[in-house]
């Protein structure tokens, strides 16, 4: 536990000064350590939980600068992930309140890794629903790897609205995200 | 999208990330808010006449380390409850007592030293019924500075997060408003500087969970 945590942290920090392999082996690790942490308390929500792990990790990457190097990642990973965990709850009981799955028995052995990486909702059809100035440079930043200059160059934005753009746009991916389910 | 590809374009084409720009938002949200508020108090109330002969009395420099106090600790716990895996801790809520307590004491005394019939005078001042909303409204763009930056960053307690920005900005309020009110005596600033106070706070812990959801 303690190795992961340091582990982590590095790769975070790492990321932080601007190391994107670093960053990206970072949100790799924790995939499946939030994976383990919301199947376990999402137990009788099986089907909520890759959505919920992806919402988690647009959580991490857009809070991202509200981690403090000083202090604990798993504090922080544990905040943030219990704080989604208890939006989802909420909302679920505001809409499904009499639509809890009662087969859950039937359930117990259905639910195997490959399955559940599989997302309900398509982050890739929300993305689409984007206005194109938030839309364009997540696409060519963000999906084709374009630089910000080139993106700039063919979007005929300039460098920083690209880069609001980007950031704008994942925000508001992740307000469709929570409003979707 | 798999997750795998999520993981993937988020990590695509990061920069680095400036470690110090969530204070310096705050900081320039805060000064902001303060001169506004102070411009407001200035332009709409009126700064007080005699400002520089009280601040020769020994208590409107306890009138002005109360707020300047509470306006700190209050500071402090936003910045706290911002940042997700942070504990708010017992240092900012005996940081906010203490104060509040403290100047109970001096209004206890206050009373206990005065003739019964002149008590209610102290109590009430001169704009005891005016005070608090007076705060209350010099605190709005103070207010509006601690949402700003408090949607910027990730409080994980929304009302929490909401009562302790709304307590800041009406403690700020508070300061701000001082250059304009004419109360000195510690009974009148232990109800209605508090009172004044909790409105924002109450207010915040009313919007927080609405405002600053994320």
């Amino acid at each position: 536990m303690l190795s992961s945590e340091e582990r982590l942290r590095s790769l975070l920090v790492r990321g932080l000064a601007g190391d994107s392999s670093a960053y990206h082996a970072f949100l790799r690790e924790l995939t499946a350590h939030l994976r383990a942490f919301l199947r376990k308390r999402l137990a009788r929500l099986p089907e909520e939980v890759e959505d919920l792990v992806q919402e988690s990790l647009l959580a991490v990457h857009i809070q991202r600068h509200t981690y403090d190097p000083g202090r604990p990642l798993t504090a922080w990973v544990y905040a943030l992930a219990r704080y989604k965990l208890i939006d989802l709850l909420r909302r679920r009981s505001r809409t499904d309140l009499f639509n809890d799955p009662l087969d859950e028995e039937s359930q117990v052995f259905v639910a195997s890794d490959t399955e559940a990486c599989d997302a309900r909702r398509d982050v890739a059809k929300l993305l689409e629903a984007l206005p194109e100035r938030q839309r364009l440079p997540i696409i060519h930043v963000k999906l084709e790897g374009l630089s910000v200059a080139e993106t700039a160059r063919r979007t005929g934005m300039s460098e920083s609205a690209v880069k609001v753009g980007v950031h704008r746009g994942l925000k508001a991916l992740a307000a469709k995200i929570r409003d979707s389910s | 999208m798999k997750t795998d590809d999520l993981v993937t374009l988020l990590a695509t084409g990061t920069e680095a990330v400036d470690a110090k720009a969530p204070t310096r938002r705050y900081l320039t949200a805060v000064t902001l808010g303060t001169v506004v508020a102070t411009s407001l108090v200035a332009g709409l109330l009126g700064i007080r006449p005699a400002l520089l002969h009280d601040a020769l009395e020994p208590m409107f420099l306890v009138k002005e380390a109360f707020c300047a106090a509470l306006s700190a600790v209050a500071l402090v716990a936003v910045a706290r409850l911002s940042r997700p895996g942070v504990r708010l801790g017992l240092v900012p809520v005996v940081g906010l007592a203490a104060p509040v307590l403290a100047m109970w004491v001096l209004a206890a005394v206050a009373l206990l030293a005065t003739a019964p019939q002149n008590r209610v005078d102290l109590v009430l001042g001169q704009t005891a019924g005016v005070c608090p909303f007076l705060i209350a409204l010099v605190s709005i763009p103070v207010f509006a500075a601690m949402v700003w930056t408090m949607r910027g960053l990730a409080p994980t307690r929304l009302r929490l997060a909401g009562a302790a920005g709304g307590l800041a900005a009406g403690a700020i309020g508070a300061l701000v408003y001082s250059l304009h009110c004419p109360e000195l005596a510690a009974p009148f600033l232990a109800i209605w500087y508090v009172l004044g106070m909790l409105i924002p706070a109450a207010v915040g812990a009313w919007v927080g969970p609405r405002m600053l959801r994320w």
